[in-house]
């Protein structure tokens, strides 16, 4: 258990540099960007000079670039995520509002291609080599490199469209009043093809993953010696191989993490998704940057967290990590 | 079926469609209207501030016109294209120093409250003439609005103004929004903005971020047995391909605005229980126009602007970027506007021998690589077909040995390039007509504008005549006398070209066949939705 704390404290110190870094890298990144919240809006109303100036003084945007970093940076230390300008609502709020169909739909796809990967990879490396094998490598590096937005629109025109078996998109039907299990179940069904088609395309690592991590394994002479007691095959393949090869997907999962939240994005909109993802994408077209810093210091909370997760869990499940990370 | 829902193959042999469709008579269907029943139809943005007062723009008005009612909407068959709402009738004053409007009886807010010229009174005084994009323009003269009863509103104005401009301001600028919601405190703090309260047909039910918008009926609405509707639905796809698979999916029973590509029109026009209407949206029209930068010496030139007026083929853009639902463009008044278009404007046919000619005249000779000079082009990236025009225009230019560098930026970046840096030499705009020139088309060519402000004049042209003849045109009161200076200026422009209009076009409804008194007005997508009904 102490190690643990002492790697939660390394970790925590380390965490909030990162997260200074990400707050005034963004901050920077998007006043490069050319155009302003006033710029993005006025393209959809047009208006004259002293709307303009009425419109930039009234979200702040005459002030200089360092007061306002400044500005930010002191209300964040009172955890205060400020007020985004498009939606005139306290940012906090907006992000909360979104972050729960985020965590779900990251949290099922991660499941689903960390579940169906894993299992499949040991399906294939149970015989490495087999037609099964090439098969499965095959057929999940296709899946690998086809662009998310794809997958998402050929499973729309297949299931939503042509069958007609799952809604087309959206997190729950529009204004039904459910709620309950009733909520749950209805929710469930619309996340099946968004999830299906994040899940999908990570699903080939975590495949050829373990698939190499068994062809690895049963090299070693514990298998052999395995063997060597007249174990059965499928006790050496799930005890002994499988298991070993499943160590490095759990470091896996929490590099994963972030690139499926960049993954999300195009997934939420193509789905209609009302999550963070869309938000951000919106957020930058809206040049709205207190709430674009606002999302990616909760995207930013959120790997730290996973990733901290991933360590202890790795910390318990190899004893050879901890020791050296709390030794040091 | 009625005669307005035609197929590309139609739409193609007469560009001259958006002409054509004003001059058709009101269409009478065959069903007959049925109660209830929930409409459910796709949003691809979801503005914030839905006070159509405010922000007088499409993107507020597709939802909120049917909670906050304007003085009149576009008819296209009523006296001047006016339609009564909440004004019954209206008249300038013969000095343009006031106007009266006489208020619809019995009609009361979505709060119970009934309406009166007060409500008109404040809403000029307070919202429209100094926070409405554009109200600030067109009421900049309004002084006072006197309530001498509750149904009667007289508008006074310090400078006389003609009655003409406002009555074409009326449909878009006049959103009418109650004074007891907005007197107190600050109007554009006020959380009505979020959730309107009108007097329309339907009032505002719930508005899910990221999901929906919902609308619910006004039970007691003015219009006798109106709203047929019980609910309108909006629901939020950011994606354009998701709102053809909603509509093919039946999720959704209507996608306005385009919501559906051009590309995927032919197609769907064919799925049994859909269809394609380009009707309804007279009123809304965009112009395809080449921005110009006359700060660039060569462009300084009239021959080199003309050169690149006849370097551009109108038809082969209509037909290939607007895949025929478009109609070539004459000048800065579009074709289909019933009041002011002039069609005896110098043109310019497509002939790459002439431009080159005049580029020689003009003294730019193609040097030993082919090319003349070098430029900047910004396609704006607001629609799909200003960007695809970017691209012809860019291959036109090099036919004409112009080497058009393209520079391609998001919304934000664009406006602040094209207008407030001037960072470009040519840009392709969509700048939209608005029923009168004086709203949103003579500052497209005036000089003298503050930089930053957009769709209008930053490509530094100025021209004394011209500016001449709009300062006249807009204190001109006699409506036939101002309607011939507005024909004078689009001579005037298509003469001098400060800018080349090259395209018109509006926007497509892909709906399900069960959804009735679609498209019956000029600007049927941002209007109140009264009459519109689900058929069993």
């Amino acid at each position: 258990m102490t190690r643990a704390l002492v790697l939660l404290r390394r970790r925590l110190i380390g965490s909030i540099f990162v997260l200074l870094i990400v707050v005034i890298g963004t901050f920077l990144l998007l006043e490069a960007a050319p155009g302003d919240a006033v710029d993005a809006y006025i393209v959809s109303t047009g208006g004259d000079a002293g709307m303009i100036e009425l419109l930039r003084h009234r979200w702040g945007l005459d002030q200089s670039e360092l007061t306002r970093l400044a500005n930010y940076l002191w209300a964040l230390l009172h955890l205060d995520l400020g007020q985004s300008v498009t939606f005139s609502r306290p940012i906090r709020d907006v992000i909360l509002e979104r972050l729960p169909t985020t965590l779900i739909l990251m949290v099922s796809a991660t499941a689903l291609s960390f579940g169906l990967g894993s299992a499949l990879g040991i399906y294939a490396g149970a015989r490495p080599g087999s037609f099964r094998d090439r098969f499965l490598s095959v057929a999940s590096l296709a899946l690998y490199a086809v662009p998310g937005f794809w997958l998402g629109l050929v499973l729309i025109v297949i299931f939503a469209v042509d069958l007609r078996w799952l809604p087309i998109g959206g997190i729950e039907t529009l204004a039904s009043d459910r709620t309950g299990l009733d909520r749950a179940a209805d929710i469930a069904i619309h996340l099946v093809l968004p999830v299906s088609a994040l899940g999908f395309i990570y699903l080939a690592l975590y495949l050829r993953m373990m698939r190499a991590g068994m062809a690895e394994a049963w090299r070693q002479d514990f298998v052999l010696a395995a063997r060597a007691r007249g174990l059965s095959r499928r006790r050496i393949v799930l005890a002994h191989v499988a298991r070993n090869a499943l160590l490095p997907l759990v470091t896996m999962l929490g590099l994963q993490s972030a690139q499926m939240l960049g993954g999300s994005v195009v997934i939420e909109s193509v789905f209609a998704v009302p999550g963070l993802g869309r938000l951000a994408q919106e957020a930058v077209a809206a040049r709205d940057t207190p709430l674009l810093l606002g999302i990616i210091l909760t995207s930013a909370v959120l790997v730290i967290l996973i990733n901290l997760l991933v360590d202890i869990a790795y910390a318990f499940l190899d004893p050879r990590v901890g020791a050296s990370e709390a030794g040091a | 079926m009625s005669g307005f829902t035609i197929s590309r193959r139609t739409m193609l042999t007469g560009s001259a469609m958006l002409l054509a469709s004003t001059a058709m008579p009101a269409l009478a269907w065959a069903q007959t209207p049925k109660k209830g029943g929930r409409l459910v139809l796709a949003a691809d943005s979801e503005p914030r501030n839905l006070n159509p007062a405010i922000v007088a723009s499409n993107g507020v008005f597709f939802i909120s016109s049917k909670i906050v009612e304007t003085l009149a909407e576009a008819s296209f068959d009523g006296k001047d294209g006016l339609a009564p709402r909440l004004a019954v009738s209206w008249e300038g004053a013969t000095d343009g120093l006031s106007a009266t409007f006489k208020l619809r009886e019995g009609v009361k807010w979505h709060d119970g409250k009934p309406f009166t010229s007060a409500d008109v009174a404040f809403s000029a005084l307070q919202i429209w003439k100094p926070l409405q994009n554009l109200g600030r323009t067109v009421f900049k003269d309004l002084t006072a609005v006197d309530t001498p009863d509750d149904l009667t509103a007289v508008f006074k104005f310090a400078k006389p103004t003609p009655f003409q401009l406002i009555r074409n301001a009326l449909p878009a600028l006049s959103s009418v929004v109650p004074k007891h919601v907005y007197e107190v405190g600050k109007i554009e703090d006020n959380p009505a903005n979020n959730a309107p309260i009108g007097t329309g047909p339907f009032k505002f039910g719930e508005y899910k971020a990221g999901q929906y918008y919902r609308l619910t009926k006004n039970t007691d609405y003015w219009g006798k047995d109106e709203p047929y509707l019980d609910e309108i639905i909006y629901q939020v796809l950011p994606d354009r391909t998701s709102a053809a698979a909603a509509l093919e999916a039946q999720e959704i029973q209507l996608a306005a605005f385009s919501a559906v590509p051009l590309a995927d029109l032919d197609r769907i026009s064919k799925v049994p229980g859909l269809k394609v209407i380009t009707k309804g949206y007279e009123g809304l029209t965009y112009q395809l126009v080449v921005e110009i930068n006359h700060r660039r010496k060569e462009l300084a030139d009239v021959k080199v602007r003309q050169a690149i007026a006849h370097a551009i083929d109108k038809d082969f853009v209509v037909k290939t970027v607007f895949l025929g639902y478009a109609a070539t463009a004459t000048g800065p008044v579009p074709k289909n506007d019933p009041q002011f278009y002039a069609a005896d404007v110098p043109t310019y046919a497509f002939d790459v021998a002439k431009a080159n000619a005049l580029l020689d005249e003009a003294g730019y000779k193609k040097g030993a690589d082919g090319n003349r000079f070098s430029l900047k082009l910004l396609p704006a990236p607001y629609f799909n077909e200003t960007k695809q025009f970017g691209d012809y225009l860019r291959q036109a230019l090099a036919a004409i040995g112009i080497d058009a560098q393209l520079v391609n930026n998001d919304s934000a970046a664009h406006i602040k390039a094209v207008y407030t840096d001037h960072a470009f030499d040519l840009a392709v705009g969509p700048p939209v007509f608005r029923g009168d020139p004086a709203i949103s088309t003579t500052i497209l060519v005036q000089s003298g504008i503050p930089d930053g402000v957009p769709f209008s004049n930053q490509g530094g042209y100025k021209n004394p005549a011209l500016d001449a003849l709009i300062t006249k045109a807009s204190e001109t009161l006699d409506t036939t006398a101002r309607t011939d200076l507005y024909k004078e200026f689009q001579r005037q422009v298509t003469a001098d070209l400060p800018l080349i209009n090259v395209a018109e076009w509006s926007f497509i409804s892909v709906a399900s066949d069960k959804v009735g008194n679609i498209a019956n007005n000029p600007r049927w997508a941002v209007s109140n939705w009264a009459d519109t009904y689900l058929a069993g």
